[in-house]
C-alpha cells in the first residue's frame, strides 16, 4: 500500500455527518468510524506522506514510523472504547467534539513538521475544551475557559519556539532538536511540558478534567497529556532535565491525591503522576527508558480511562462526586466494583495486570542507567498509587460509610465499554509480547521473574497494610487544595486589585497634576495665542485687504467705457512693447 | 458470582475472615521473598529479602505523613468556597 489513510482525517470529516444522523443509525455510524480508524493504522507502512510547499516552508503531513504507530494503535483502539462508553448521549455535539479531538491527536502523532503539529495542537484544545463546556454548570464553564486560557498561552509558547527554531536551523521539520538547546528549544519544551502537565504547569489538568461531562473526561484523560509524551520522545529524548521533572512529578501528584475529596480530581492528579513516569522514562532516553515510557503510555490510557469511566459510572448513578458523600455502593454497583478495581490493579502494578509490564520498565531503565534515586522515587510514587487509587478511593466511593444511595449499574453501553478497557488491561499483563513488539526499539526485559513479582507484591500490600492502620487519617474532608492554579485564580484577583487601586490611584494623580498644573498652563497660552491672533495676525489681514481694495477702486477709475481710450490705450500698449522688443533685443 | 466476591470485601459479617486472609497473604508474600533466587542484584536493596515490605509500608506512612502535614500545616487545603 503506497497511500495514507490518514486515521486523524477519518475521525475529522468523520464527525461532519453525526448531527444529520440518528437512532440506531447514528450509533451504528459512530462505532464504524473508530473501527474503520483502527484498521487504517494497521493497514499503515512506514514512510513519509503529503511533502509539499507552504508560505516557502517544508511542509510534511505524515511521518509514519514505530514511534507514531504505537500511539495511533492505542489512540484509536482508545477512541472506541470511548465511543462505545459515550454511545448513550442524546446530543450530537459531544461526539462531534470527542471525534475532531481524537482526529487532532492523532494529526499530532502522524505530524511531520512543526507547521502541522501546531494546527492540530490547536485543534486539541479547542474540542477538548467543549467536553468541559458541555457539562453545562457553571463551575464548568469557568474552568472550561480557565483550561482554554492556560492552553492558548501554551500554544503561544509553542508557536514562538517554533518560529525561533525555524529561523535558527532553517527547517520546520519535527524531530529530535540537535545541537545546544536555544530559547527557541526552550520555548518549544515549554509548550510540550504544558500539555503534559508538568508541574508547575498542571493545574489546568487538575482543575478542568473534573469539571468535565462524564463521558468527556474519559476521553480527555487519554489524549492530551499522553501526546505530550509522544512529542516529548521524539523532540527530547534524553533530556536530563526530563528524569528529574518526570520524577518529581510522580511524587507531586501522589501527595495530592492523598488530600483530593473529589473522586475524578483524585484520578486527575494520578495521571500526573502517572505520566511523571513517562516523562521521566523519556528523560533517561535509553532505548530500554523510551520503550518503558512508551509502553506505560499505551498501557496508562487503558486503565487511566478504565477508571474515569468507574468513576463516571458512579456519578451518572449518583449525581454525587465526593467522597465525603459516597460509600456503600458495592451492593448496587458490584460489576461496576470489579471493573473499576481491574483498572485500579492495573494503574499499581500488580502482577499480570498492564501497569506491571510497563511501568517496572522504567523502572528497571532507571536501575540500569545507575540512577538509585529515581528507582526509589518511582517506587514510593507506586505504593502511593495503590494507596489512592486502589484502596483510598475504592473504600470511600463503593464500600466505607453506607449513605444509602439509591443506586443501580450504569447502562450497559458503559458497561460494555469499561469490559472491553479491562480485557486489555489483563491481556496486556498476562501477554506482554504483542505490546513488546510494537515499540519503538527492541525489547530486551522480561518482567516476570520471581524477586520482581514478590518485590511487586511485597511494596503494595504492605501499602495496604498501611492503609488499614491509618484508614481514620485517610478519611476524606470537604476541603479544595491549593495547586498552582492558585496564581491565575487568586493572584489573578491581586492583580486586579493592583490594577484598580494603586494603579488607578497613580492615574488619578497624574490626572490631577495635568489638571492643576498643566492645564491653566495650556489655556494662559491659548488665550496669548488668541490675542496675538486677533491684534497682531489679523491686523496685517486686514491691512492688506484694505490697500488691495483701495487699488482696485483706483484701477476702476480707469475703466471708461469709451472705445476711443482703450484704443488709444492699445496704441501705447503696442509702442511701448516694440520699444521694449528693440532696447531688450538690441 | 460477582456479587459474592464484592460482598465478601464488603460485608460487615466476614470482617474477621478478610483480616486473615490479609495476613495471610503479608506472610506469604515476606517468605516467598527470602526464597526467590537473587542473581542480578544490582543495588543494596536487591540483596536484602523483605526490604520491599519496609519499603512499601514505610513510603505509604511518609507519603501520608508529609501529605497531611502540607495539606493542615502546610495551608495547601481549603475551605470549598476558597475560589468563589
Amino acid at each position: 500500500m503506497t497511500d495514507l489513510i490518514h486515521p486523524g482525517l477519518i475521525f475529522i470529516l468523520g464527525a461532519l455527518p453525526i448531527p444529520l444522523l440518528s437512532g440506531a443509525i447514528r450509533k451504528a455510524y459512530l462505532l464504524l468510524i473508530p473501527a474503520l480508524a483502527i484498521l487504517a493504522v494497521l493497514a499503515m507502512q512506514p514512510g513519509s506522506y503529503g511533502e509539499m510547499q507552504f508560505i516557502g516552508q517544508e511542509v510534511l503531513i505524515a511521518k509514519v514510523d514505530k514511534l507514531s504507530i504505537v500511539f495511533a494503535t492505542v489512540f484509536t483502539i482508545m477512541a472506541l472504547i470511548g465511543t462505545v462508553y459515550a454511545l448513550h448521549l442524546p446530543h450530537a455535539g459531544q461526539h462531534v467534539a470527542a471525534f475532531v479531538y481524537v482526529g487532532s491527536a492523532l494529526g499530532v502523532v502522524f505530524a511531520g513538521d512543526y507547521l502541522t503539529l501546531y494546527l492540530f495542537w490547536e485543534g486539541m484544545a479547542f474540542a477538548s475544551a467543549y467536553l468541559v463546556f458541555a457539562q453545562g454548570s457553571r463551575q464548568a464553564v469557568a474552568a472550561g475557559f480557565r483550561y482554554l486560557m492556560v492552553h492558548i498561552t501554551g500554544g503561544v509558547a509553542l508557536l514562538g519556539g517554533v518560529v525561533l527554531h525555524g529561523l535558527a536551523t532553517g527547517s520546520l521539520l519535527f524531530g529530535p532538536i540537535e545541537g545546544g538547546m536555544g530559547v527557541g528549544a526552550y520555548l518549544i519544551l515549554a509548550g510540550f511540558l504544558l500539555n503534559a502537565a508538568v508541574p508547575p504547569l498542571n493545574a489546568w489538568l487538575t482543575d478542568a478534567y473534573p469539571e468535565a461531562t462524564v463521558t468527556g473526561a474519559v476521553f480527555m484523560s487519554a489524549f492530551t497529556t499522553k501526546t505530550a509524551v509522544y512529542v516529548l520522545a521524539r523532540a527530547f529524548p534524553g533530556t536530563e532535565l526530563l528524569v528529574w521533572l518526570g520524577t518529581a512529578m510522580a511524587l507531586y501528584g501522589v501527595i495530592y491525591a492523598v488530600l483530593e475529596n473529589d473522586c475524578r480530581r483524585l484520578l486527575a492528579y494520578h495521571i500526573i503522576s502517572q505520566v511523571g513516569y513517562m516523562v521521566a522514562g523519556v528523560g533517561i532516553g535509553t532505548e530500554m527508558a523510551v520503550n518503558g515510557a512508551v509502553s506505560h503510555a499505551f498501557a496508562h490510557i487503558l486503565y487511566k480511562a478504565l477508571l474515569f469511566m468507574g468513576a463516571g459510572a458512579v456519578i451518572y448513578v449518583t449525581g454525587r462526586r465526593k467522597l465525603t458523600e459516597l460509600g456503600g455502593l458495592y451492593r448496587t454497583m458490584p460489576l461496576t466494583v470489579v471493573l473499576y478495581m481491574v483498572g485500579a490493579v492495573a494503574i499499581s502494578a500488580f502482577p499480570f495486570f498492564s501497569g506491571f509490564v510497563t511501568k517496572s520498565m522504567v523502572v528497571a531503565a532507571a536501575g540500569q542507567d545507575h540512577r538509585a534515586l529515581v528507582v526509589l522515587a518511582l517506587t514510593m510514587a507506586s505504593s502511593g498509587t495503590f494507596l489512592s487509587i486502589g484502596l483510598k478511593l475504592a473504600y470511600h466511593m463503593f464500600f466505607g460509610t453506607d449513605r444509602r444511595l439509591e443506586a443501580r449499574e450504569p447502562p450497559r453501553n458503559m458497561l460494555v465499554a469499561m469490559g472491553m478497557a479491562a480485557v486489555l488491561c489483563i491481556a496486556i499483563g498476562v501477554l506482554p509480547q504483542p505490546l513488546y513488539a510494537l515499540l519503538p526499539h527492541p525489547v530486551d526485559f522480561e518482567p516476570y521473574t520471581g524477586v520482581h513479582v514478590t518485590e511487586s507484591l511485597g511494596v503494595l500490600m504492605f501499602t495496604a497494610l498501611g492503609f488499614v492502620m491509618l484508614l481514620r487519617a485517610l478519611d476524606p474532608h470537604n476541603t479544595i487544595s491549593i495547586d498552582t492554579d492558585w496564581f491565575y485564580r487568586k493572584g489573578a484577583r491581586y492583580f486586579m486589585w493592583l490594577a484598580e487601586k494603586p494603579l488607578a490611584r497613580y492615574e488619578k494623580a497624574v490626572s490631577d497634576v495635568s489638571e492643576t498644573a498643566a492645564l491653566p498652563f495650556l489655556h494662559g497660552a491659548a488665550r496669548a495665542g488668541l490675542s496675538i491672533d486677533l491684534t497682531g495676525v489679523d491686523a496685517v489681514v486686514n491691512g492688506v485687504a484694505r490697500s488691495i481694495l483701495r487699488g482696485g477702486a483706483a484701477l476702476r477709475r480707469l475703466q471708461t467705457g469709451v472705445v476711443t481710450h482703450y484704443v488709444l490705450a492699445m496704441i501705447v500698449g503696442v509702442i511701448a512693447a516694440v520699444a521694449v522688443f528693440a532696447v531688450a533685443w538690441r | 458470582m460477582i456479587k459474592r466476591v464484592v460482598d465478601f470485601f464488603g460485608d460487615e459479617e466476614y470482617a474477621r475472615q478478610r483480616r486473615r486472609l490479609f495476613y495471610l497473604v503479608l506472610a506469604l508474600i515476606v517468605v516467598a521473598d527470602f526464597l526467590v533466587s537473587r542473581e542480578h542484584a544490582e543495588y543494596l536493596w536487591d540483596r536484602l529479602p523483605g526490604w520491599s515490605a519496609v519499603y512499601g509500608f514505610g513510603s505509604c506512612v511518609l507519603l501520608i505523613f508529609v501529605s497531611k502535614f502540607l495539606g493542615h500545616q502546610g495551608g495547601l487545603m481549603r475551605r470549598e468556597d476558597y475560589y468563589d
